[in-house]
């Protein structure tokens, strides 16, 4: 039977478009969440989208699951195989089909990296804002999957603000376009359930995305805590003060040596806690909105802060916080990223709680987080070589999303749920609520055969 | 009419009703809110009040049948806000209605319209189940997000019992300056322009006329300044401050400019079709005005609609009939006719409980 599917692909794309050999189908065993490994029988490489649609028909004519791949940066496990499935690779699907400065829109393929969108766009003074930390590699397809998010969703939020229009393959192989170029819609928004669905909806082939003026001023300020709950305390200052900065990112001290150690963004390495606050808009307003921050900032207990003079301190500041995640990696040989969301008034408990959490189950963590919009990153740093200790790690990680949701937030800010998370949706939602994502994923995927495995426990996929 | 006064009560209307269910909330956006039929109506306008509110968190939680109106009072006192502008606030829209129809006002332009800032929802579905989807936090992609379906679903999946929505600080002072393009073609090549400049423009809008209007907002000893520099991008600029600036955009955020008996319609739609729209509406009596940098027009139509619909789906645009008579909905090309919405629809309300999309 897969022989039979194989060879039908096999007659659609070129020799180089389908692997198959196990050496070639390591690379694509688990994604940016590498604690999870799963190999899958064949990866194709469509580089069209007719292609796209060709293969996804032919999953669903001989029930064959399929995971679509960016690049395969999803911290939640979204791209990790089915053993039984094929991965369907987007990188080739990569051409910006059109940028009209003027109207400020974007069509993109779905393989399309995330900073490549902003780089074409910035010679007519445009960008695109959503900017995940992976941005120079991960893919808009896969943002548009997970609804990704990044620094700067506090002012402009995630990927689903700025999408308006979406082509795509549905699991049974129909083509839909769902929006279209306008920032307006009449009807149900279904760009904006498509977006985040996880793949469970089908694969997204063109995306259309709108642009924003590339902010004339920034103002980044970097300021050095004694502790994690001064930094917290600021930022809720800063949130009540009626500022609206674009970002504002917390680093606790283990992240900041850890930065420090790799990239050298010039952080106090003794600070309890790193605060970085952005401002960024019209020139003389920013300004204004500068001496505000300031003054707030004089009176949160820093004792040392810094502003950038230029772009390039700007992106040293940046770089580090950026950077954060790849300089854990190199100070633990494994780690679990997480990202609960908590009320803005619950951050600093919540740290209080994962401190003591850590030190109860003996095992690190470093918190790097979103903090204007209360979205956490603990990483929970452990060495996969011991027996027991990813087991370990994970319970801790589920401890922590646990405490999320128990003070009114929510399981995942940005990554998404994938399999990571999929557990834990039953502490957010009621049966009822899962019931009702369930009857809309049989109804667009009745065979099961789109990301299957993904958002859901594992007991609750099938039968309901 | 049902008047549900509690989510227990709807769900008891949902389990006894007959007919289909068409759900109203102020009754301000007359072509979606009136029966036409034998529909069984349900008014929700007693479903009303706030259940949460963290000024702190920028965050509230209100039943459906909330007036706009209140929520406004409520955050203004606390210095807060929505952004985009919600509109028929002054004539009793309520928040259910104003998300179910997915409508927002000029300021949609600068920070994302009803879709952007709804956070949570909760909803009686076509089994009389109370069901819920987001979260009550500002950041959160865990589950399909149903919140942002519900936006512009026009009660033909569940009825919104209670929604969760994100606020902002409220800017302070506001200024705009108003300039006359001539004709359509001037002003649309011209708002194309203002669109891509680095000042933080709150609204954009244009007129069949050639009148643009750009809205500046926020901290008020900033303001004339940057009202003095947007006044350079071209000749003849005129500022308008004070009250006359505010009853101007509460002007079009009302839709005071629509005379008795026209119709309103929303047309979503892209600056460069503006003019070509612009031109087939041109004879007879319609009113138009394009907001959000032009991304939407709004007409002001007399009589019957067949003609907006026949002109719309020759431009491949589709439209909602907002205020008007009750028998259609969609005009032009529908983007609910298609594989993807039956399947939402099916999920949601199999027997067809509610209205058909």
């Amino acid at each position: 039977m897969f022989t039979d599917f194989v060879d039908e692909l096999s007659k659609m794309l070129a020799g180089d478009q389908l692997l198959t050999a196990k050496s070639e189908l390591i690379p694509y065993e688990s994604d940016g969440l590498t604690a999870f490994k799963a190999l899958p029988r064949a990866v194709v490489l469509p580089e069209q989208q007719s292609e796209v649609v060709d293969i996804v028909q032919l999953c669903h004519r001989y029930s064959v699951p399929f995971v679509a791949r960016g690049s395969g940066t999803s911290l939640s496990g979204g791209s990790l195989p089915n053993t039984d499935g094929i991965v369907i690779g987007l990188n080739r699907l990569n051409r910006i089909l059109s940028l009209d400065a003027e109207q400020r829109i974007a069509v993109v393929e779905s393989g399309v990296i995330n900073k490549n969108v902003s780089d074409a766009a910035h010679p007519y003074g445009l960008y695109y804002a959503p900017d995940p930390s992976s941005q120079a590699v991960c893919t808009i397809g896969g943002n548009v999957a997970f609804n990704s998010g990044g620094a700067h969703c506090l002012k402009y939020g995630m990927t689903s603000n700025h999408v308006m229009g979406i082509k795509a393959v549905l699991p049974d192989g129909n083509l839909v376009e769902l929006g279209g170029s306008s920032l307006e819609n009449v009807g149900p928004d279904l760009v904006g359930l498509f977006v985040g669905s996880e793949g469970l909806f089908g694969i997204a082939l063109e995306i259309t995305l709108r642009l924003l003026p590339i902010p004339e001023t920034y103002r980044t300020v970097l300021a050095a805590y004694p502790s994690m709950e001064l930094a917290g305390d600021a930022v809720a200052a800063v949130v009540a003060s009626g500022l609206l900065p674009g970002a504002m990112e917390i680093m606790d001290n283990l992240t900041v040596r850890a930065v420090e150690e790799s990239v050298k963004a010039g952080y106090p390495i003794d600070a309890g806690a790193v605060l970085i606050v952005e401002l960024e808009g019209e020139a003389s307003a920013v300004e204004e909105e500068f001496r505000d921050l300031q003054e707030i900032i004089s009176k949160s207990g820093a004792y040392n802060v810094r502003s950038a003079r230029d772009e390039t301190e700007r992106n040293l500041i940046w770089k580090g916080r950026k950077g954060a995640f790849g300089a854990l990696g190199k100070i633990s040989p494994a780690y679990i990223v997480q990202d609960g969301v908590v009320p803005r008034n619950q951050l600093g408990a919540a740290l209080a709680e994962i401190d003591s959490l850590s030190q109860e189950y003996g095992v690190r963590v470093a918190n790097v987080f979103h903090a204007g919009d209360g979205n956490l990153h603990p990483n929970v740093l452990f060495d996969n070589r011991e027996d027991g200790m990813l087991e370990k790690a994970e319970a801790l990680a589920s401890e922590i999303v646990k405490m999320c949701v128990r003070r009114g937030g929510a399981i995942t800010g940005e990554h998404g749920v994938g399999m990571e998370k999929r557990h834990l949706m039953t502490d957010m939602f009621s049966d009822q609520d899962i019931n009702q994502m369930l009857k809309l994923t049989n109804e667009f995927d009745p065979k099961g055969i789109a990301n299957s495995g993904k958002m859901f426990p594992a007991d609750r996929v099938r039968g309901i | 009419m049902l008047e549900p006064k509690s989510v227990r009560e709807v769900q008891e209307v949902v389990n006894t009703a007959s007919t289909a269910m068409l759900i109203r909330g102020g009754g301000t956006k007359t072509a979606l809110s009136t029966s036409s039929g034998n529909e069984t109506v349900i008014d929700l306008s007693n479903l009303s009040g706030i259940l949460e509110y963290r000024p702190e968190e920028f965050t509230f939680t209100a039943l459906s049948g909330t007036s706009l109106k209140n929520i406004t009072e409520m955050l203004s006192e606390n210095g807060q806000w929505l952004p985009f502008d919600p509109p028929m606030a002054k004539i009793g829209a309520t928040i259910g209605g104003t998300l179910a129809t997915g409508l927002s006002g000029p300021g949609r332009y600068r920070f994302g319209g009803a879709r952007d800032f709804v956070l949570g929802v909760e909803w009686v579905s076509s089994a009389g189940e109370i069901l819920s989807g987001g979260a009550q936090v500002v950041k959160n992609v865990a589950g399909f997000d149903f919140p942002k379906l519900m936006i512009g679903s026009l009660g033909r999946f569940g009825i919104i019992s209670e929604i969760t929505l994100k606020v902002f600080p409220k800017m302070n002072s506001f200024g705009t300056v108003e300039w006359d393009c001539g004709d359509i073609d001037g002003a649309v090549g011209f708002v194309k322009e203002m669109t891509r400049t680095p000042i933080d423009l709150f609204a954009i809008d244009l007129e069949s006329n050639g009148i643009v209007r750009a809205r500046l907002g926020g901290l008020a000893t900033t303001l004339n300044n940057r009202l003095a520099r947007l006044s350079e991008y071209r000749e003849g600029a005129k500022i308008i401050l004070g009250d006359v600036e505010l009853d101007l955009w509460e002007h079009l955020r009302e839709f005071l400019w629509l005379p008795d008996d026209y119709s309103l319609i929303k047309v979503p739609i892209t600056p460069d079709l503006i003019p070509q729209l612009d031109a087939c509406l041109t004879d007879g009596q319609s009113q138009r005005k394009y907001s959000v940098g032009g991304n939407v027009a709004w007409i002001g139509w007399p009589g019957t609609t067949q003609e907006v619909d026949t002109i719309l789906s020759g431009l491949g645009l589709g439209g909602l009939l907002i205020i008007g008579s009750p028998e259609t909905s969609w005009l032009g090309t529908s983007s609910t006719i298609t594989i993807f919405a039956d399947k939402v629809k099916r999920a949601f309300d199999p027997e067809g409980r509610f209205l058909p999309l």
